[in-house]
């Protein structure tokens, strides 16, 4: 198991209804990260179970689904970045 | 090379104080808040670290391919009324091809991929979120 830090942005925040939580997982990728938390509650499923327009990042740098969670500290859930 | 992530005004007049010495060339840029369809206002989230991470990138990927002798890269957080400067860039070069073409460069991306999520508000309260603007992706094309 390792803890992580997760962040959440724009409407994955306000889904969830929290800026980010520590979480205990032995989840392989970021992938299955999402789909454990996805799990976890009706919040955490309604920002989670659908990841098609959901972008992620492992240690701010963008990543991938596939992307390994070996080593991570951080990781980040967010909508698809729309500049300022 | 400045890259500056605030939620504060700024002022362009102090941060191109000095700006560009010795150039023959700059140019700057400052973005509003536009009020089109009734927008009264835009809140504007950020990624602390990653959002400056990836501006000071994009800053020096604009060094390197036009040649620029400075870069600036300011942008706002937060909630931002129509009228308010949102972001202002500022480049500098021996000629003016380069300073444009550097500045253009960072403002489609700016206004596309920089890490940043933005909601309109009216005066009916807050909006959703802003999607992606084929538009702006379109913009990107050309710098490929």
């Amino acid at each position: 198991m390792t803890t992580l830090d997760v962040l959440y942005f724009a409407w994955l925040r306000e889904r969830i209804g929290a800026p980010r939580e520590r979480v205990e997982t032995a989840a392989a990728t970021v992938g299955d990260l999402a789909a454990e938390l996805a799990a976890r509650d009706d919040r955490h499923a309604a920002a989670l179970s659908d990841l098609r327009a959901v972008r992620v990042a492992v240690d701010q740098q963008l990543a991938a689904m596939d992307t390994p969670l070996a080593g991570a500290r951080e990781v980040a859930f967010f909508p698809p970045m729309t500049g300022g | 090379m400045r890259v500056l992530v605030q939620s504060e005004p700024f002022d362009a007049t102090a941060l191109l104080d000095g700006f560009g010495a010795g150039a023959g060339a700059v140019v700057t840029f400052t973005g509003l808040v536009r009020g089109d369809g009734g927008l009264t206002a835009l809140d504007i989230e950020h990624y602390p670290g990653m959002t400056e991470r990836a501006l000071r990138d994009h800053a020096q990927a604009a060094v390197d391919r036009f040649g620029l002798t400075d870069v600036l890269v300011v942008h706002r957080h937060g909630h931002l009324p129509v009228g308010a400067p949102i972001m202002m860039v500022a480049t500098a070069a021996r000629h003016r091809r380069a300073a444009f073409d550097a500045a253009d460069f960072l403002m489609d991306w700016l206004k596309s991929r920089a890490p940043f999520w933005k909601r309109e508000i009216t005066a009916a309260g807050p909006g959703d979120w802003v999607a992606a603007a084929d538009q702006d992706e379109a913009a990107l094309d050309r710098w490929r």
